[in-house]
């Protein structure tokens, strides 16, 4: 009886087992075409016409999307799952359908100025020298063992730079230099300079400035000798004021020639005309316009000489 | 805030010895007041005694200006005039331009003084000599530098640059966050 009993529930478990995975497992005549990357299915079977009349297209459009569907969920769950919180994920593989371009490929970009440079002067980008971290704990623990014993016996370390490495960068290199030069009896005042060296850029002197209210008379009078000093640098003879002053002598000149040979030609072409009376007016109008034209000037420049400062004793004016 | 060391008041006193030549002396010693200059935040601020002991009062970082910005100095140490200086530079000028009311507008937007736009300019001056530059009504315009000497002025075309322009009052609405 028991055993009947337990074929019997056998028997039934298979066939229930059996109309589930029927509703699982989905007949086929062509195999779909996966591309699990994108999530896609492709059917190739062909579609009949008379699936499609009336009522029976949607029934037979929903049974067809429900099969392929169980299909690709299917190949999905073939994937290797892991658990994520409650959820269980699998990593989806790489896509296999090619997909065109969203956006128009770049255009070339026109180079830089650096570029530029770089293909004029022949420049190649050099990569940096590819240093690894070292993951050897011995040298770290030579290190740190020299370090216990200087810090036990009180002996003063330089300083973190100078770690003996065995590439030392420049930075490395000119710091060791400036220890090396200030590590003298008069902290490396007196140290003279290699035929290239460049003075060392930091003093490491606190700069110190004047108090803010300070002496204000002090302050006054230091100005204003600074002022003065300023004032007596300035050279005497000034090229541009020598220059300005030769350009107006020579137009003073020009003008003067300017009258006289006005007059002269003015004598000439009326010689005929109002004869004497226009000679001897117009003889005495030129040299004393003449002479008028050389004081004017004259008086102007001196005018602008003293009213400026005398720079030097620049011959005669 | 700190006074000026040696260095510093040497390049300012240049700068401004440029536009008034010795009349600094005037500003240093004044007779109505003891004045000083006074560095903050790389800016040169020229305020009286009684000023700045009430500005001690403030902190560094609270501080934005003491007295009359003169200047301030650059990440080169080279010093830079600002417009906030011409009521000290004005009365103690020493070359002087004075612009035609046409091109009066033109340099108040910044632009540099031509030929056409010069209405007189202070006999004797040098080319690049530092100037202050004076409407027709002698109001105080801003100052620049003499691209030509006066004698040039005189033969030049009258499209040509007469003065570069340096600061003008202008610059009081157009870099009204700049200034201090």
């Amino acid at each position: 009886m028991a055993a009947c009993s337990v074929e019997a529930l056998l028997a039934k478990a298979e066939q229930e087992e059996a109309e589930k995975l029927k509703s699982i497992t989905v007949q086929k005549d062509l195999d779909l075409e996966f591309d699990i990357g994108n999530l896609l299915a492709s059917d190739k079977t062909r579609i009949e016409s008379r699936d499609f009349r009336g009522q029976k297209k949607e029934d037979f459009l929903r049974s067809l999307a429900r099969d392929n569907t169980q299909l690709l969920v299917n190949e999905i769950w073939k994937l290797p799952s892991e658990r994520v919180e409650e959820a269980i994920v699998t990593k989806l593989p790489d896509q296999t359908t090619p997909l065109p371009r969203e956006k128009p490929p770049p255009k070339p970009r026109p180079p830089t100025k650096w570029e530029e440079f770089a293909k004029l002067k022949g420049i190649q980008k050099r990569k940096k020298t590819n240093l690894v971290w070292d993951e050897n704990r011995v040298d770290k623990n030579e290190y740190n063992r020299l370090k216990n014993i200087a810090r036990a016996q009180k002996v003063k370390l330089p300083g973190v730079g100078l770690i003996p490495t065995p590439q030392q960068s420049k930075e490395d290199l000119v710091k060791a230099v400036s220890v090396a030069r200030t590590s003298t009896a008069s902290a490396g005042r007196f140290q003279d300079r290699l035929p290239k060296e460049k003075p060392p850029r930091k003093t490491g002197k606190k700069r110190k400035f004047e108090p803010l209210i300070g002496n204000f008379s002090n302050e006054k009078q230091k100005q204003l000798e600074l002022l003065k000093h300023m004032g007596s640098k300035k050279p005497q003879l000034d090229i541009n004021r020598a220059v300005n002053k030769q350009m107006r002598e020579e137009n003073r000149e020009e003008a003067a020639a300017r009258f006289k040979k006005g007059g002269k030609k003015g004598r000439k072409s009326t010689m005929s005309g109002k004869g004497g009376k226009g000679k001897g007016g117009k003889g005495k109008g030129g040299p004393g316009k003449g002479a008028q034209g050389k004081g004017g000037p004259g008086k102007g420049g001196q005018g602008g000489k003293s009213g400026g400062k005398r720079r030097g004793k620049l011959g005669k004016h | 805030m700190r006074p000026l060391t040696d260095e510093e008041t040497k390049t300012m006193f240049e700068k401004l010895s440029k536009y008034i030549g010795d009349n600094i002396k005037l500003l240093v010693d004044r007779p109505d007041g003891s004045y000083c200059f006074r560095l903050h935040n790389d800016r040169v601020y020229y305020m009286s005694e009684k000023i700045l002991k009430l500005a001690t009062h403030i902190s560094r970082d609270k501080l934005v200006s003491v007295g009359t910005c003169f200047g301030k100095f650059t990440k080169t140490i080279k010093f830079r005039l600002h417009i906030t200086a011409l009521d000290f530079l004005a009365p103690y000028a020493k070359f002087k331009v004075w612009v035609k009311s046409g091109a009066e507008q033109s340099f108040l937007y910044g632009n540099h003084v031509l030929k056409a736009g010069l209405g007189r300019i202070t006999e004797n001056t040098m080319q690049y000599q530092g100037v202050v530059v004076y409407s027709m009504t002698d109001v105080p315009l801003g100052f620049g530098v003499a691209a030509k000497s006066t004698l040039e002025c005189r033969q030049v075309d009258p499209m040509s640059i007469v003065v570069f322009h340096q600061a003008d009052v202008g610059e009081f609405i157009r870099n009204e966050d700049t200034l201090t």
